[in-house]
């Protein structure tokens, strides 16, 4: 064997025919056999059998020993039964070991047929029938754990709940602040320029206030929630799911429901609803800054105005919408986290899924609204 | 192998090396020779920077100050490019085995030699099969998933990963641990064969006693920072140290001597 405590480069395998001898060179290794394919093929191998000399094989490691047997295979298969002669003790029991293992490794199983069309629709849709249904079970296990907690609800775990308000609402209020601030810019905006051309001017008000409070600042501010929190959810359960904590917590008697799932869900309900409100506020001012200076109706017409077109049930309506988005993103999240199998790439996958589900499904849920309340005359 | 009457180069050699995470210092002033054809165990207590060690030694972690030297180049504050040829000399087994868990076995043990050799696909397909046989995998584990994979059969095809770019070094960390006894006994074999007929040096962390006794030329002792005591099994075992005696004599320590005692 060549030093391999030594860095130097390995001079290339080769076979070299020599007086009356196909004499094997160089280092049969992953590095010497590399470009081999072309040398061997200058090599002109006589009719019948051929004896290869081993004797000149510098070091050998499992990846050449695995080419020189297939050299000798290809050389058999062409009509040329070859030989292996004077090798060293130790390179003979490595291409002993070699071939031995190589014998169990060809034994291979055929790779299985891939699936034909219609199989995979019929899988996929099986998938998503399946999936579909053990979300369903999942609201109501979820549904059962908080009848269980009205029952019991000094088992409640409200440390947990403030922290997850915390962290879904409190540390989430500079975003939603500059996202629909700039929401209000944009509209009061786009619509003034349209309004300004009829001289009504002052009805950016209802333009403003009614978009934003009745549509536009609760569902901006769910698809901005459900992309930091709905996706955070779905990556710590799955996380946990992988490194087996979530089994870790059945084994101790604390139903993961319990603890991962309903303070989520309860602190979701509560901040949603009340960033709601702020992006309300937010997106309104935006649209006063945007009036006063673009449109000539200052802070002051603006205000008084706003009160006499904006109703009450507008307001409640569109703050309203929030608990059911924010029951949405908490169920996908956490369900999209328990599914998590395996590894890290599953966390990945079902992260992506459970974002873009939970905001399919906010903006169903808002089109459904829209359509049950214009039924009721609201 | 006989150190006496065989000098063979160092492969790994370790010089005044220190480390630390924060304000705490893992290793004050280490030395460690490593010589080419050893399986070397590095054993100690918990906590006793056997782990940071390895990583220092793979190019993980940056050194505090010192010098390591493998295959004779140093590599603290070796560059991209160098870094990236010596990597290619030497396998890992992580603890965990450390599979990515997307791809299957094959694919797993694919992923050195499509990063480093220009091989076409079917090549390095027929290279990663015997790997996997190597390992001591049977044929069919190559198409699984590292999650349909029991424990052993995980840590031989993280093995299987380690050696596929047929490194002259391997570095072992905790091999053995979570095997059930047979599973465990088979790797020491494993490891054993592997060194014999693929001329590999190995370095392995484990707290497996057997392991110690049945694998190993030499064994490390870490403690108080820096090697306490660096010998073969048989002599290690008798050294004076208090913490050596405290790791040794217990009752298990006690109980795998006596099985190789009279195995002999």
């Amino acid at each position: 064997m060549a030093d391999p405590s030594s860095l130097a480069t390995p001079s290339p395998a080769a076979i070299r025919y020599e007086s009356n001898q196909f004499r094997c060179e160089g280092d049969w290794t992953l590095d010497g056999i590399e470009g081999l394919g072309p040398r061997l093929q200058a090599v002109n191998w006589p009719a019948d059998g051929v004896e290869l000399d081993g004797s000149g094989i510098g070091a050998i490691d499992t990846t050449g020993a695995l080419r020189l047997l297939n050299l000798i295979a290809e050389l058999e298969r062409a009509s040329h039964p070859a030989r292996l002669v004077n090798l060293r003790e130790e390179h003979r029991a490595l291409l002993d070991l070699v071939r031995e293992r190589r014998v169990s490794a060809g034994a291979l199983a055929a790779a299985p047929v891939p699936p034909g069309a219609l199989e995979r629709l019929g899988r996929r849709v099986l998938y998503h029938l399946n999936g579909g249904w053990a979300f369903l079970t999942f609201v109501g296990e979820a549904a059962m754990a908080l009848g269980r907690l009205a029952l019991r609800p000094g088992r409640f775990r409200w440390r947990v709940l403030f922290s997850d308000i915390e962290t879904a609402g409190v540390r989430a209020l500079p975003i939603i602040a500059l996202l629909s601030f700039m929401m209000g810019v944009v509209i009061a905006y786009q619509g003034g320029q349209q309004l300004a051309f009829y001289g009504a001017n002052i009805f950016i008000v209802e333009l403003v206030a009614l978009t934003m409070l009745r549509e536009l600042a609760p569902l901006i501010t769910a698809i901005i929630v459900a992309g930091r929190t709905g996706s955070s959810y779905t990556a710590q359960i799955g996380t946990m799911q992988v490194t087996e904590e979530v089994d870790a917590l059945r084994t101790i008697g604390i139903p993961p429901m319990d603890l991962l799932v309903l303070p989520k869900l309860l602190a979701l309900t509560v901040a949603l609803p009340l960033l709601t409100v702020f992006a309300d506020a937010l997106s309104v001012f935006g649209g006063m800054v945007m009036a006063q200076t673009l449109f000539g109706v200052d802070f002051s017409d603006f205000l008084d105005r706003l009160p006499k077109v904006v109703t009450l049930t507008s307001f409640l309506l569109g703050v309203g919408k929030a608990p059911v988005f924010a029951a949405i993103i908490a169920l996908v999240g956490c369900y999209q986290g328990f599914r998590v199998r395996g590894g890290a790439d599953s966390v990945g996958r079902q992260t992506t899924v459970s974002v873009v589900q939970s905001i399919f499904l906010v903006i169903a849920a808002d089109a459904l609204f829209s359509v049950v309340l214009g039924g009721v005359g609201l | 192998m006989n150190a006496a009457t065989d000098p063979a180069p160092c492969v790994i050699a370790v010089r005044g090396l220190w480390t630390r995470f924060g304000t705490t210092v893992i290793h004050e002033n280490l030395d460690l020779d490593i010589r080419r054809g050893e399986v070397v165990a590095l054993v100690g207590g918990s906590g006793s920077g056997k782990t940071t060690l390895l990583r220092a030694i793979i190019m993980l972690l940056q050194p505090a100050a010192g010098s390591i030297q493998l295959f004779g180049q140093e590599i603290v504050g070796i560059g991209e490019r160098a870094a990236f040829r010596l990597r290619r000399r030497f396998g890992m087994l992580f603890q965990q085995g450390a599979l990515f868990s997307s791809l299957t076995v094959r694919e797993n043990v694919a992923v050195p030699l499509r990063e480093h050799t220009p091989l076409p696909a079917r090549q390095i397909a027929e290279i990663a099969d015997l790997k996997i046989a190597l390992a001591g995998l049977p044929a069919d584990a190559g198409d699984k998933l590292p999650r349909e994979l029991s424990g052993g059969m995980l840590k031989r095809a993280a093995l299987a990963r380690a050696l596929a770019l047929d490194p002259a070094l391997l570095f072992l960390d905790e091999p053995t641990a979570g095997l059930d006894p047979v599973s465990a006994g088979a790797f020491d074999e494993l490891v054993v064969q592997l060194k014999e007929s693929l001329g590999l040096t190995v370095v392995m962390v484990t707290h497996d006693l057997d392991t110690l006794w049945q694998a190993t030329d030499r064994v490390a002792f870490l403690g108080e920072k820096r090697v306490i005591g660096y010998a073969p099994m048989r002599e290690l075992t008798q050294a004076e140290h208090p913490l050596i005696r405290a790791y040794f004599e217990g009752p298990r320590g006690r109980a795998a001597r006596e099985q190789v005692c009279r195995a002999r």
